[in-house]
């Protein structure tokens, strides 16, 4: 049993439609990666999955359950970090994590070691007596982990973890999110950072106007779309306009960076080598232009 | 693994984790809470029991500052129930997201919306005594029927805070409470019997009254402290339950349409 299964989930708001028939699977254990641009439908989805949107269409299972008619206890068994910290600013460390204890059912004589193992997950056991307005950004965030571990969920859904981060934070988070996989946990973990999937997750899907566009190891999907070498090449913007267009001439797929054209899948095409990435696949697979 | 139980609707569990987090926080902001909701009635009861209490000894039988130190335990129950129950509300759904937060734990919004709304009835029912106990340091008598009182200013302050929480979940801005303030409140704060009688309105005015919540309100607590008149009292009693049971289902229905898509 998938530890998370979407089939041809469908949810419109007026007449936009931010979920469009979204096919979604996390295998218990793995971390699977929801890679894809703003506007993507990211979001809704995390939000179908704590029921806190209903889909007008589809099946949603979590852990075996459907939604939203057993969506209580699904959510009992998750794990939820929210893109946007809403953390109780006024209490202390120790004080978010006991309210969640709570709010997650935690037997009343578990709750004190829960909220100690919480505190060594987010390695703030010297700051439980703190404030959460005086942590940095960094401590916070961990904050935001911990407290969706405090239950120990069979699985975590993560929306958007380090956005807004500094290099370093990040790192620290993924080495964190990397121990909870290893640990055997199932995560949910949508992001638009490209190398946080590639770094954590088992499996990645793209989404791309509320669908799926591609599923698969990232290793998997950067050979099939990208293939093995690309093939750089920089120039004034005319240049690589023309550039572009004899590529696309010829049937390759190239991709935009800013101050260079890639030429993708470049056997055969001559100049500068760079090995592909899963960034090739994004941009090739949701468009170059900002929706 | 074997299927986990099958959960109900308000829960224990369920109703205790918000109410934790509403006692946790309410341990940090309890000083100014209680400063403004006990100097509040006390200024009243000073700026009226003596401005007036000057020009009129008596009000329907009563002593001028007996009649506004009983009339505004209702101030004190709207005044810690229903504006705590708007502002409080938009804030953490909108501002700080804690609603967010607590949908995505085994929490629906039928048990958030009822926390909280028990939360602040049981506030109301203890500020709302605060104007009594003052104007008894003003010469009201103390009376057994008194300590009734807690227990009216809680089920009216659960309608009023059920009221709030309603207004929070359809306005789109914080700025529109402005509308309800002046619009709703204030004239049903005054036509309540709290500082003068209304049998001195226009006909108009009364039938608002006998309508207005917060006139039962008034009627009720001064017959608890005064001496009960009981069929009336049962009718002020009915009225403040149905208002209380009528905003309580509104307030939930309007809060999932608010927090669920």
């Amino acid at each position: 049993m998938p530890a998370l299964r979407l089939r041809g989930v469908v949810k419109r708001f007026g007449n936009l439609t931010a979920v469009d028939h979204l096919d979604l699977e996390v295998p218990e254990g793995t971390c699977v990666g929801l890679l894809g641009p703003n506007g993507a439908g990211k979001s809704t989805t995390m939000r179908l999955l704590t029921a806190q949107a209903i889909p007008d269409e589809g099946e949603i299972e979590i852990l075996g359950l459907p939604l939203p008619q057993r969506s209580k206890e699904a959510r009992a068994l998750c794990g939820v970090v929210p893109q946007l910290d809403n953390l109780d600013v006024t209490l202390t460390v120790e004080e978010n994590l006991r309210v969640f204890a709570y709010l997650y059912r935690v037997p009343r004589n578990d709750r004190k070691a829960a909220v100690e193992r919480a505190l060594q997950i987010a390695n703030l056991t010297d700051r439980a007596d703190t404030k959460v307005d005086k942590l940095s950004g960094g401590m916070r965030r961990r904050l935001l982990i911990a407290r969706g571990l405090v239950h120990q969920p069979q699985l975590i859904l993560l929306d958007e973890p380090t956005v807004g981060l500094d290099p370093q934070v990040r790192q620290e988070l993924w080495a964190l999110i990397d121990r909870l996989r290893s640990e055997g946990v199932s995560i949910l973990m949508s992001t638009h950072y490209i190398e946080e999937a590639e770094r954590l997750a088992d499996t990645v899907t793209i989404m791309s106007h509320g669908q799926a566009v591609a599923t698969g190891t990232p290793r998997d999907l950067i050979t099939e779309h990208a293939g093995h070498e690309a093939v750089e090449v920089y120039g004034p913007p005319a240049k690589l306009h023309e550039v572009e267009q004899e590529a696309k001439a010829a049937g390759y797929a190239t991709r935009r960076t800013g101050t260079s054209i890639s030429i993708l899948n470049a056997n055969g095409y001559e100049g500068e080598r760079r090995p592909t990435n899963l960034e090739d696949v994004f941009v090739l697979l949701t468009g170059e232009e900002i929706a | 693994m074997s299927a986990p139980k099958r959960l109900g609707r308000l829960e224990r569990p369920a109703l205790m984790g918000v109410l934790v987090r509403e006692i946790i926080n309410f341990a940090s902001f309890w000083r100014s809470s209680t400063f403004s909701a006990t100097v509040e009635p006390t200024v009243y009861l000073l700026a009226f029991g003596f401005g007036f209490g000057s020009l009129v000894s008596t009000v329907g039988g009563y002593d001028y500052v007996e009649y506004v130190g009983t009339g505004t335990v209702a101030t004190a129950v709207l005044f810690s129930s229903a504006f705590p129950a708007m502002f409080g509300t938009f804030v953490k759904y909108k501002f700080q997201r804690t609603y967010d937060a607590i949908l995505a734990a085994p929490v629906d919004t039928e048990e958030l919306v009822t926390a909280e709304v028990l939360w602040l009835s049981v506030r109301a029912g203890t500020y709302g005594c605060a104007p009594m106990l003052v104007a008894i340091v003003f010469g009201l008598d103390p009376s057994w029927g008194m300590l009734l009182v807690p227990f009216i200013a809680m089920i009216a302050g659960f309608g009023w805070a059920c009221f709030g929480t309603t207004i929070s979940a359809i306005v789109n801005s914080i700025d529109n409470f402005n509308y309800i303030t002046s619009a709703v409140l204030t004239p049903l704060f005054l036509v309540a019997g709290t500082f003068f009688p209304i049998d001195g309105l226009p006909q108009w005015a009364q039938v608002i009254a006998q309508i207005n919540p917060l006139y039962h309100l008034v009627e009720l607590v001064r017959h608890a402290v005064f001496g009960f008149e009981p069929g009336a009292d049962l009718i002020h009693l009915g009225v403040l339950v149905f208002f209380a049971l009528l905003m309580w289902r509104l307030a939930i229905h309007f809060m999932e349409k608010r927090l669920i898509a």
